[in-house]
């Protein structure tokens, strides 16, 4: 079955509703409307308006009213009309959510999974292209993935969904309809924790997440005459795959982390650190990260790309540690 | 009113609906990148409460009000190279469409996060009855807006102080698809304004004299220290959200029946009244806001685009060591 990144995660969402009633969908406009990316399209025909819901405009309510859902044992997905919007929100998730289980003394669970599109690239300016997963990945009790394929997008929303603890998932609006693949047609689930070998290699590693993955994997074949780069796709952050990150890092000597989110404070200075760590003495070269540059992600093309990390700036990373 | 003040409020209307026709016209060509939100059809709502503010009151508008920018004073030129993310706009490129405001003519840049302007409006209102300066805040929001705990805040904290603020929600009936009846419980918006002590008013928000008497009101009440006021404009957006939005979610009928309520065409309706030369002011009109929107788009244009490293100013007020860092 050939789909879109996009109608995989419309495709688990309909078949996890389908499957256990308790899974209802709150968002804005995700009803009528089928969602700002009609990544809901055809789903409050389908289930109806108890389980598919327009929501007011707030954030807070989205998130604070499917704790509520939550605790009466029910599985909600709770839409971010753009990620950008979770900062709205953040109270719910960060106090509320996430400490549920914890000052409860683990009475209950927390099954929510928080949606929404994000990343840049598409000049989407200041408040449609952020990357926030860093402000939750220092937050106890959350989960958090990040898929960069259709079948990822697929299976961990699968995941998440039957997850019995608060799931952020990332979207990329960059992939949603940029990449296609053929998924199989029988149901699968793809595991939270659980990193995925994109390209073996021998010289170098490349951890990343997201749209990067793309770029990085078009650097390894480009690069492949002058060196054999392995790929790690994380798809969860949060808990890392560390098990994965430390075998290839052992193989390799060398470490390259790559996301498209802030550079100072990401997802990649808890890696480095840990790499730096726990596998010093197996270490050819100093542990690089590559992110976005100290600035927000700005409008003008120009600006937006001399930001946010690209092709041009991942070969020549790539390159800088290649030469240890 | 004058002959001269009929005719400059037809002017601001015009204007602004030369400005988002040409918007719209460029999104379509491609012209244009990022989200568009036309407020065609809503522009006697910021016509009215624009007009007569006195140069040192703020003005925060939302995500369709372009035209406040426009009669708030803000230079069209610089407000397109804005929309084209220039340089010359009031970001520098670094975010399109109103999220850059033009401080030096009191007007606010809001966020993307609907109605998170209202606390900020607030805040300033507040400096200017702690510094016992008679101006006023003007804080436009939408009525899916209205659904936000930051909307609550800000007028709790307006009725407390008696600040002079006056909260605008225009009520286009949407919110993206959303429609009134799964935002909120109650008939009216302004109906809340109850629950934070002060007074409510609902207005045709097409109807421009309507829309300035109560702009008038409130603004004066403020003005004096008597507090602010909510007013909640009923009108409606032609367009969909945002270009892109075909807005399936309406009927034709309902927007044939809005059409023709249409805010220029009531107040043409006004000046054959008063018996003026309707057909000559509409001619002139017309090739003066023509040649207003033509010279701004000539403007942006030719604006330089921002380059690369420019993204990494206006970070700051205050130099950083990035050796350091
Ligand atoms: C906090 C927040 N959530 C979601 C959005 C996405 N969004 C942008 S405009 C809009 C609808 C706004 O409706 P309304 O307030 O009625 O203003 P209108 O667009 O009708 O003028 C939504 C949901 C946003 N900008 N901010
Ligand atoms: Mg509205």
């Amino acid at each position: 079955m050939l789909v879109t990144y996009i109608e995989a995660i419309r495709q688990a969402m309909d078949e996890e509703m389908d499957r256990d009633k308790n899974v209802v969908l709150l968002g804005e406009d995700v009803g009528l409307l089928g969602g700002a990316f009609k990544v809901s399209a055809g789903l409050l025909d389908k289930y109806g308006p108890d389980r598919v819901v327009d929501m007011p405009i707030s954030e807070s309510l989205i998130i604070g009213s499917g704790v509520g859902l939550a605790v009466q044992g029910m599985r909600p997905i709770l839409e971010m009309q753009f990620i950008d919007f979770i900062s709205c929100g953040f109270d719910q998730i960060v106090n509320s959510a996430a400490t549920l289980r914890y000052r409860h003394g683990g009475q209950t669970a927390c099954p929510i999974v928080i949606r929404g599109p994000s990343g840049g690239g598409v000049h989407g300016g200041l408040y449609h292209s952020q990357n926030p997963e860093a402000w939750f990945f220092h937050v106890p009790g959350l989960k958090i993935v990040a898929p960069s394929t259709a079948y990822d997008a697929k299976g961990l929303m699968k995941a998440a969904v039957r997850d019995d603890d608060p799931v952020i998932y990332f979207e990329n609006k960059f992939l949603y309809r940029r990449i296609k693949e053929e998924i199989p047609p029988e149901e699968f689930v793809v595991p939270i924790g659980k990193a995925a070998l994109r390209k073996e290699g021998g010289d170098l590693s490349v951890i990343t997440y997201g749209s990067p993955v793309h770029a990085v994997m078009k650097a390894a074949r480009d690069m492949a005459k002058e060196v054999d780069i392995e790929v790690i796709d994380l798809r969860t952050l949060l808990p890392l795959d560390m098990n994965a990150i430390r075998a290839s890092v052992r193989k390799t000597g060398k470490a390259l982390i790559v996301h498209e989110a802030r550079q100072t404070g990401g997802i990649g200075a808890e890696i480095a650190a840990r790499i730096a760590q726990e596998c010093f003495e197996d270490l050819d070269g100093p542990v690089m990260r590559l992110g976005a540059r100290e600035a927000h992600t700005p409008f003008a093309p120009a600006m937006e790309d001399y930001v946010l990390p690209n092709q041009e700036k991942i070969i020549e990373a790539i390159r800088t540690l290649a030469a240890y | 009113m004058t002959e001269q003040k009929d005719r400059e409020l037809y002017y601001w209307l015009r204007l602004i609906r030369e400005f988002e026709d040409r918007i719209s016209a460029m999104d379509k060509q491609g012209k244009l990148m990022g989200g568009v939100y036309s407020g065609k059809g809503q522009e006697a709502v910021t016509v009215g409460f624009c007009h007569d503010l006195r140069w040192d009151d703020w003005i925060f508008p939302l995500h369709r009000d372009l035209g406040a920018f426009l009669v708030k004073g803000a230079d069209p030129r610089r407000l397109m190279a804005q929309i084209f993310g220039k340089r010359d706009g009031f970001a520098k490129g670094k975010d399109s469409y109103l999220h850059g405001g033009d401080l030096g003519n009191g007007i606010f840049g809001a966020t993307s996060m609907l109605a998170a302007t209202l606390p900020v409006a607030a805040g300033m209102a507040f400096k200017f009855k702690i510094r016992k300066e008679d101006r006023v805040a003007i804080a436009f929001f939408g009525e899916g807006a209205s659904s936000r705990g930051d909307v609550h805040e800000a007028m709790n904290f307006a009725g407390v102080h008696k600040l002079p603020v006056v909260f605008v929600c225009e009520n286009n009936f949407y919110a993206y698809s959303t429609p009134n009846e799964l935002q909120f419980g109650v008939d009216n918006v302004a109906d809340r304004a109850a629950g934070y002590g002060f007074k409510g008013e609902v207005v045709n928000g097409n109807d421009l004299h309507a829309v300035m008497a109560t702009a008038r009101k409130a603004i004066d009440r403020a003005r004096k220290g008597e507090g602010p006021t909510l007013v909640e404009c009923k009108t409606y957006r032609y367009h969909g959200h945002s270009e892109h939005d075909r807005a399936d979610y309406r009927t034709e009928e309902e927007v044939i029946t809005w059409e023709s309520r249409d805010p220029m065409i009531l107040w043409e309706v006004y000046l054959e009244k008063k018996k003026y030369d309707v057909e000559a002011i509409r001619n002139e009109t017309a090739e003066r806001v023509r040649k207003a929107v033509d010279d701004a788009v000539a403007f942006a244009e030719g604006s330089p685009a921002p380059e690369g490293p420019e993204a990494m100013e206006d970070l700051y007020a205050m130099p950083i060591d990035t050796e350091a860092r």
